[in-house]
């Protein structure tokens, strides 16, 4: 059911089939005495397979607004339908299920597990899915592959590269078969080089079918996303198609 | 998530943090040390005094003057009336029984006894030469009192073994006089070392007739009356029987007390068992300390492993999948724990065991069993609540934390 479609079955945007859809979405944060509201009312409806950007100034809420799609915090006020569920209506338990089948994340510090090796890193969510050992070794090792870390996989990940580590990150993300990918300035804290190697493997797994939505404050890297958000106070303020 | 899974990872981090999990193991290894040394030593206790009873010989029943038990102010007390001694008659009115197998009368006192120059105030002990079958003494010369009657006077002693070297300036003592107060006595033997039990330090004492005994002191009271019978089962019927014979030769008055070997031991056995609880309860205290301390310590792993609990939760652990791996690292560190320390604490208890070998140190089963269950205990107990909160962290402050 998670198994990422072919490009060609990607349902069309706009289409009331819609993967995501949020409405009047607010999430306010207590700071102090003070009420701030990181997230304003969005509205925002997003099909199965689309590639997006979410870029805008720092304290816009494009953090927010991805922990709140990857269903790690709850909105304040509005509704998040994810498929055809209302997510505010989940319990906890069901919302970590969501993000274990449903939702991949890549971070900007990759947040692999410094002890266990890249293989172990990837095997993971598997584990904690309760996949048995010798189907979750060859599913990790398989992902691994396709990131072309075949020959680390045994390298822990502080004998691993920045981008090395950053492609354990999204084999991790990917293994599970989400159907949609968060993240958040993947390549924040890489050189030129390992940053489009990086890209180029979020876009190859976007292409395999993958929803995949990158916050990032490069132009370049937002520009090549075919549906760019742009928020400011909590609010789209822009949202632009190819 | 599968058992093993959580298991190898909970055994994972245990290992990426030597310094931690030493520091915790050698607190829990402590605690159950101590409850496995300190209740060994109370058993040891246990078993010398009781094997010290034992060793005063089997079945004994004892007659002592007067009771002890309080039973209220009677109509004999309002007279003003003392309890009756024993006699001699007694005894031999109690040596008819045929539930008794042995039986000799004691009389204890201080005398001066002295030979040639020599002289020193020891204890003496008038007898019968039954008490040595009773008491099973050995020899380390002649031979025990001679077996006269009871109320015959003969002018011989036994002496024992410090008394016999010191006394007869390293010549033989057996043959010789000695002189106890003013009568003279010859010794007709010399009792094995056998150092301080639970009554008398024997190698101290010199042994005379019990008839010889009273006149020496004046007085026809007996100290006790020292009973062996046939075997355990006629106990009750011998015990009743020594109450009979002497309240009807005390005119209707109980007014001895019979004590049974059993009785006593059951006594001390109960008090040095009791004391043995309350050794290994002291120590079980420091296993509760030892239980903070896996809090505290967890609680630590807790904050430094934010971002790997706030990835977890990210990748879709459960709340009680969390729980379940923070709790299992807390009960594998109680575990090994208690591990090594009851290897430490047998360990221990040898030793002592070789420093006094006249005890024996052998940790109770009950004491090592309770203390590794309470550690276990105490691993969960104080797991949980930094389990709970790792469960409770924010995933995104969580993962925000670099």
């Amino acid at each position: 059911m998670a198994s990422p479609q072919p490009a060609s079955d990607r349902v069309p945007v706009g289409l009331p089939q819609s993967l995501i859809r949020l409405e009047k979405l607010t999430r306010i944060f207590e700071v102090g005495d003070q009420p701030v509201r990181a997230l304003d009312g969005v509205d925002l409806t997003i099909g199965a397979g689309e590639y997006i950007s979410l870029m805008g100034p720092s304290g816009s809420g494009k953090s927010t607004l991805l922990n709140v799609l990857g269903l790690l915090d709850r909105p304040t006020s509005g509704e998040y339908w994810l498929g055809d569920v209302q997510t505010s209506t989940m319990t906890d338990d069901k919302l970590a299920d969501t993000r274990q089948r449903e939702i991949g994340f890549v971070f900007q510090f990759f947040h692999l597990i410094s002890r266990m090796s890249a293989l172990e890193n990837v095997e993971l969510p598997l584990m904690l899915a309760g996949v048995p050992v010798a189907e979750r070794r060859d599913r990790a090792r398989t992902v691994l592959d396709q990131m072309g870390l075949g020959p680390r996989i045994d390298h822990r990940s502080n004998q691993l590269s920045g981008g090395e580590r950053q492609r354990v990150a999204i084999a991790r993300a990917v293994v599970m078969e989400p159907r949609i990918l968060l993240a958040d300035e993947p390549t924040g804290n890489l050189d030129s080089v390992s940053g489009g190697e990086v890209v180029r493997i979020v876009e190859m797994l976007h292409e395999q079918g993958l929803t995949l939505i990158v916050v990032t404050h490069d132009p370049a890297i937002g520009g090549r996303a075919h549906r760019r958000l742009f928020m400011r106070d909590g609010k789209i303020v822009t949202d632009t198609r190819e | 998530m599968r058992f093993a899974d959580r298991n190898r990872v909970a055994l994972g981090a245990l290992f990426r943090y030597p310094l931690r999990t030493a520091m915790m193991l050698l607190a829990t290894a402590i605690g159950v040390a101590a409850v496995v040394v300190l209740t060994s030593l109370g058993e040891a206790a246990r078993l010398y005094v009781t094997g010290e009873f034992q060793s005063l010989g089997t079945n004994l029943l004892i007659v002592l003057p007067g009771r002890t038990e309080t039973t209220g102010a009677g109509p004999a007390m309002l007279a003003g009336a003392t309890p009756r001694d024993l006699t001699l008659g007694d005894a031999q009115a109690l040596e008819r029984s045929a539930a008794i197998k042995l039986l000799a009368p004691v009389i204890v006192g201080e005398a001066t006894v002295s030979s040639g120059s020599l002289e020193r105030d020891v204890t003496i002990m008038g007898t019968t030469a039954t008490f040595r079958e009773i008491r099973g003494w050995k020899m380390a010369a002649g031979e025990f009192l001679p077996a006269i009657e009871m109320g015959q006077e003969a002018a011989v002693c036994v002496v024992g073994s410090t008394i016999g070297r010191e006394l007869f300036r390293g010549e033989p003592p057996v043959g010789r006089w000695l002189r106890v107060d003013d009568r003279r006595c010859r010794v007709r033997g010399v009792l094995a070392a056998q150092g301080a039990s639970v009554m008398v330090d024997t190698d101290e004492l010199v042994i005379i007739p019990v008839a010889l005994a009273q006149s020496l002191f004046n007085a026809p009271s007996l100290f006790r009356i020292i009973m062996q019978v046939r075997g355990r089962d006629s106990m009750p019927a011998a015990r009743r029987f020594v109450i009979q014979t002497l309240k009807e030769r005390h005119r209707g008055d109980e007014d001895v007390t019979v004590i049974t070997q059993d009785a006593v031991l059951k006594t001390f056995d109960g008090i040095l068992g009791t004391l043995t609880r309350a050794l290994g309860g002291i120590a079980a205290i420091s296993l509760m300390v030892a239980g903070v301390l896996i809090m505290n310590v967890m609680l630590v792993a807790v904050s430094q492993r934010t971002q790997e609990i706030g990835l977890l939760k990210a990748l879709g652990a459960r709340r009680s999948q969390i729980i379940g791996l923070f709790l299992a690292e807390a009960i594998y560190l109680a575990i090994l724990g208690a591990f090594v320390g009851v290897l430490a604490g047998y360990g221990v208890a040898f030793l002592l065991g070789q420093v006094y070998p006249e005890f024996d140190f052998h940790p109770p089963y009950w004491a090592v069993a309770g203390a590794v269950v309470l550690a276990v205990a105490c691993g969960l107990l104080f797991g949980i609540l930094p389990a709970r909160r790792a469960a409770a962290l924010d995933p995104v402050a969580a993962l925000a934390r670099r």
